[in-house]
């Protein structure tokens, strides 16, 4: 559980386009549940705009995307724009999936947190999303 | 040691052995308990060939006739697809097992902004007509059987098939397809569902009402019942079963109260079930599943007709047992596997790849999975004689509370007021959810083991696998080629179509007549979705953790 000194973090676990592979996202949502953070999942089948839309409703720290169809590229990087144009450079991102590691620099480079790519450890996950989570509010 | 949990003494010694499913596993076995659970060889077991058909549907099993292999494919264009097909077939594989891409899946066009990045990313993209006849170039439609892997559009699916054939001049009655077409688990475990979990029902089940109760296509299965999903969802293995289950008498239900026999609607009924896990949970599974299913057709639905009472399907896949982690490793657990569908009397077979943890497989990934499955086969000695494990005191045992196990979850899924409305309310979900999330943290905290996970761990880099790549050219050539096609063809046969098709929803007339029409006409998907969309409107996902 989050300890007293930590404030809760709100985080939306969010599936963005057309894949519907949900068992990782729900797992890490239920994982980070039991870490004391505050979930909310976004469901299948997001646009980048409905999920800027629901980080922005949801007053969220962190947006965590779950990518398994090898797109996290082009969608991280509509992401990241989306969310500077709508001035919300306070919100930690993250992304988890099928994601090879050669990519994670390019990542990176978009200016993601933190990424996670399948295999990673549960209690790994929980640890990095919330180091970028309060690496955030450091920096904002 | 990570299908079972074990407990351990401080010499290691094994104390405590608990399947998946919730059965525990004692260290011997022997007569006492073959009488403890009232075995009975006629009725438990019967011959090969005859009902209940626990050791086999026909009385010389691989005897006979070896399993059908039926790797998953499909990428990119529809000529690239059809290259692999061939790659296939000229290796000895009988069956295709078609990979559509997600807009294809989701009833989106290539052109379709919700398609960018992702047009032939994980399968083949279809828009018309034209990229099936494609695909199919140079197969002969009357020897070749597809699966086609779709559902919330495999209505659209089988009726391009249709229309594939009628363009050849194939005659229909012969051609042989078996589109997926199970909703309720992919709103479950799949997610490219579109439609209301009730339309989306009366979708799946026009398929089945036309190609089988009706017989326009009496050589298809009109849909495969995927325990593999919900199981890669979380589901124990005696939950995969009796879900299925549920989900088929869902169906069956539906096409019944049109006004058809139970045997019209059940007989050509598939499913798809998987093969990770205990070798012995799986081969129980499968025993016990083709005993259930005979046995509930005839007292459900009093079905007598011995075909009708054939659970058949494919045996396969496996993707959730394969790790990231040491991906060698997979091909290993891959050959495992196919075992335990083997000794489970799998018809039909596939496997996952071992690269499938990355990426969908390479040529030679694909081929290698394809050996697996022949070595099994003709190297070492599967298809001596049939159903080898019968008699085991252990798997007979085994085989009976795994029966059990299933009616006990299948009471569960009455509980729920049936598999429609269990779906629709989210509560299957959110139970296979949360036991994914346990076993996850099983494995985090090793109470199961996983070797190169939790166990042999090596500080590896990412293992040099060779990937497949995303084409933007393939992408960019199939919209190019939906453009071309576009022009060309006959708008006001189009139309035509689209009206018969809005016509039909409006009346809640079974759609496949208009689908034909539509897809002959060379209608897109994305039309025949979108008029699906506008009338029977989208899911709505149910809060489901």
């Amino acid at each position: 559980m989050a300890s007293a000194n930590q404030r809760t973090v709100r985080i939306l676990v969010a599936k963005p386009g057309l894949d519907g592979h949900d068992r990782g996202a729900k797992v890490i949502a239920h994982a980070l549940r039991d870490a004391g953070f505050e979930v909310i999942y976004s469901g299948l089948h997001q646009t980048v705009d409905q999920i800027i839309a629901t980080a922005v409703q949801e007053a969220v720290d962190v947006v965590g995307l779950s990518i398994m169809s090898g797109a996290h590229l082009p969608i991280s990087q509509k992401l990241m724009k989306g969310l500077k144009d709508k001035g919300l450079n306070d919100v930690a991102v993250v992304v988890g999936g099928v994601i090879p590691h050669r990519d994670i620099p390019a990542l990176k480079e978009l200016g993601i947190d933190g990424v996670f790519p399948g295999g990673s450890a549960l209690d790994s996950i929980v640890a990095g999303v919330r180091r970028a989570a309060e690496e955030k509010r450091v920096e904002a | 040691m990570g299908v079972a949990k074990y407990t351990k003494d401080n010499k290691d010694a094994i104390t405590d052995v608990e399947l998946h499913s919730g059965i525990k596993v004692k260290p011997v076995y022997g007569p006492d308990d073959l009488a403890a659970v009232g075995f009975d060889y006629q009725q438990d077991l019967g011959d090969p060939g005859q009902y209940p058909f626990t050791r086999a549907l026909h009385p010389l099993g691989y005897r006979s006739r070896a399993w059908t292999t039926r790797q998953y494919s499909g990428f990119g264009t529809p000529a690239e697809t059809n290259e692999r097909f061939k790659l296939l077939i000229g290796h000895g594989q009988n069956g295709l097992n078609v990979a559509f891409d997600l807009p294809t899946q989701m009833g989106y066009d290539s052109d379709d902004p919700m398609a960018e990045g992702e047009i032939g990313r994980v399968g083949m993209s279809v828009d018309t007509l034209v990229d099936f006849q494609t695909a199919f170039k140079g197969l002969d439609l009357t020897r070749i059987g597809s699966g086609l892997t779709i559902n919330a559009v495999a209505c659209i699916m089988l009726a391009m098939y249709e229309a594939l054939a009628r363009s050849q001049g194939v005659d229909t009655a012969k051609i042989s397809a078996t589109p997926q077409n199970d909703i309720l688990k992919e709103i479950i475990g799949r997610g490219a569902w579109i439609f209301p979990v009730r339309a989306g029902v009366d979708l799946t089940c026009d398929v089945i009402e036309y190609a089988t109760a009706q017989g326009k296509l009496p050589r298809c299965n009109p849909v495969s019942i995927c325990g593999y999903h919900i199981r890669e969802s979380g589901a124990t293995p005696a939950q995969e079963i009796a879900f299925a289950f549920g989900i088929a008498f869902a169906y069956v239900d539906n096409v019944v109260a049109r006004g058809y026999e139970p045997t019209q609607v059940a007989e050509r009924f598939s499913f798809n079930l998987n093969i990770f896990g205990n070798l012995w949970e799986q081969v129980a599974k499968f025993r016990a599943a083709r005993k259930l299913w005979a046995k509930l057709l005839k007292e459900r639905y009093g079905i007598q007709d011995k075909k009708a009472l054939y659970l058949r399907g494919l045996f396969g896949g496996g993707g959730y047992g394969l790790t990231k982690a040491q991906p060698l490793n997979n091909i290993v657990r891959g050959a495992y596997y196919g075992l335990a569908a083997a000794l489970g009397g799998a018809q039909t077979t596939a496997l996952c790849s071992y690269d499938e943890a990355f990426t969908i497989p390479t040529p030679t990934s694909a081929l290698l999975s394809l050996r697996t499955l022949e070595i099994l086969m003709d190297e070492i000695g599967l298809r001596d004689t049939v159903d080898p494990l019968a008699g085991s005191y252990f798997i007979e045992t085994l085989t009976r509370q795994m029966e059990d196990k299933v009616l006990e979850e299948m009471e569960q899924v009455d509980r729920w007021g049936g598999m429609v409305a269990a779906v629709e309310s989210g509560q299957v979900q959110r139970l296979v959810s949360r036991q994914a999330y346990e076993w996850e943290r099983d494995l985090a905290e090793g109470r199961r083991i996983k070797v190169g996970v939790n166990k042999y761990v090596e500080e590896d880099e990412e293992p040099e696998v060779e990937l497949h790549e995303y084409s933007l050219a393939s992408a960019e050539a199939q919209i190019k080629s939906l453009k071309e096609v576009k022009r060309t063809r006959n708008q006001k046969d189009v139309s035509a179509g689209l009206k018969a098709l809005e016509k039909a929803l409006k009346a809640g007339r079974n759609v496949m007549p208009a689908l034909v029409q539509c897809c002959s006409a060379f209608a897109t998907v994305g039309e025949m979705a979108g008029i699906m969309r506008q009338e029977l409107g989208e899911l709505k996902e149910p809060s489901i953790f």
